[in-house]
């Protein structure tokens, strides 16, 4: 199932002209000028939150969780066993990480996430998704045809592998541990976390080797 | 609502297109438009009420939208019918900080305190129920009438079906169903693969043998 009858996807590629864009910053300006005048929401918060998801809450929470769950045992159990809490002891929590669960992926099983409703996302770890994960070509095919849209991404997964897609349609969100690269072992935690991607914490890319 | 955000298993959207080194935000407005969604979204209503007013977006509009156009569009639709503008809290907006703890805090969908016992135990079969409302709901088409297996009992989490039309947040219990690809997707599926996905209890019925 991993070949295309649609077209090239329309739906991502840049389509706004510049009369279409400043329509979109005046409707924005107009209801931010709304919410404010009433005193429902201040213009300096609007800004720490804009500060904190492009700043503060990123991939790199995420990876650092990985990292210390390669290098530390019972820290991977207590994730695998309840892995908002085990986040939360690193420091992460938050909006839409309120009940986290993390999947690892092994030599015998992969986990990939979706959320095919809209684009539920584990902020805390993960900051905020990527235009593809919000993609309707993503939501809609990943479930279907979960090794083609993998092949999309350059992944092969063998046919002897289970694929488990986890489709994040309540609260939950989850969290891929990816396997360690092959020479994990001669590196630190700190090196390990600069090898993790947010694809790979998806499941829609393998940690490479550093 | 058989809506159009219901994406799960259609194949029409092309393949997967991830944009290199994408940043969090491509424009200001669109950094403007995600910060008043998350600040403000509270006063506006219920999460599942929020999620649902991007559902009631027209079909062809919705798959033309980019993510943050449809949270430009859901703000403008649900400021205009909550009449919110007209009746203007009476508290003062919050300041950075205390909003910045709420970043980090989350707002939890559990409600331990109305815990019900659940009826179905991990590994008992269940179907997910043909329904069709016309309103909000979780229960995605792709596996409504589908024979699954309960997974994981993640607590008691507040029902969006109800929540999203100031119905009260009827708690009740949240499951992980695991779904084999074939059951979804018929003989073309991998037999090794499977889907996992967040169910409520009202979505399910027992399933003792096929």
């Amino acid at each position: 199932m991993s070949t295309h009858d649609a077209p090239p996807n329309p739906y991502l590629a840049p389509r706004r002209t510049a009369d279409e864009s400043r329509e979109l910053e005046a409707r924005v300006a107009k209801l931010e000028r709304a919410l404010t005048d009433r005193g429902i929401v201040t213009r300096e918060t609007l800004d720490r939150v804009v500060d904190l998801y492009e700043h503060d809450i990123g991939p790199m929470n995420g990876a650092r969780v990985v990292a210390h769950a390669w290098c530390d045992p019972e820290f991977r159990a207590r994730l695998l066993d309840d892995a908002t809490a085990a986040i939360a002891e690193l420091g992460y929590s938050g909006l839409q990480g309120e009940h986290m669960v993390a999947v690892e992926n092994t030599s015998d099983v992969h986990n990939v996430v979706v959320c095919t409703l809209c684009s539920c996302y584990p902020w805390p770890v993960l900051g905020l998704p990527p235009t593809w994960y919000k993609s309707p070509a993503y939501r809609s095919r990943v479930v279907i045809d979960p090794r083609g849209v993998l092949a999309d991404f350059g992944l092969t997964i063998p046919d002897d592998v289970e694929i488990r897609v986890w489709d994040s349609s309540a609260e939950i969100r989850y969290l891929v541990l990816p396997e360690p690269p092959a020479n994990a072992d001669s590196m630190d935690e700190e090196a390990l976390a600069a090898l993790v991607t947010r694809d790979a914490m998806i499941g829609v890319a393998k940690v490479a080797a550093g | 609502m058989n809506g159009i955000h219901d994406l799960g298993g259609m194949t029409c959207f092309g393949p997967v297109e991830a944009e290199p080194d994408e940043p969090v935000f491509h424009s200001d407005w669109e950094r403007r438009v995600f910060a008043i969604n998350v600040a403000a979204g509270a006063a506006v209503g219920p999460l599942d009420y929020r999620r649902h007013g991007i559902e009631r977006m027209p079909p062809d509009i919705y798959v033309r939208s980019s993510y943050y156009e449809k949270w430009l569009a859901r703000m403008e639709l649900l400021v205009a019918e909550t009449g919110m503008l007209d009746h203007p809290p009476k508290q003062p907006a919050q300041s950075p900080d205390e909003f910045e703890s709420i970043v980090y805090a989350g707002r939890p969908a559990n409600r331990d305190d109305a815990r019900a016992a659940p009826h179905f135990a991990v590994g008992d079969r269940v179907r997910a129920l043909n329904l069709n409302p016309t309103g909000h709901t979780r229960l995605p088409r792709y596996v409504r009438g589908r024979v699954g297996q309960i997974h994981r009992l993640h607590g008691t989490h507040v029902f969006p079906d109800t929540n999203a039309h100031g119905q009260g947040e009827s708690p009740q219990p949240l499951y992980n169903v695991r779904f084999a690809a074939t059951e979804l997707w018929g003989p073309a599926a991998s037999a090794r693969d499977s889907l996992y996905i967040d169910l409520w209890e009202d979505y399910l019925e027992p399933c003792e043998s096929r």
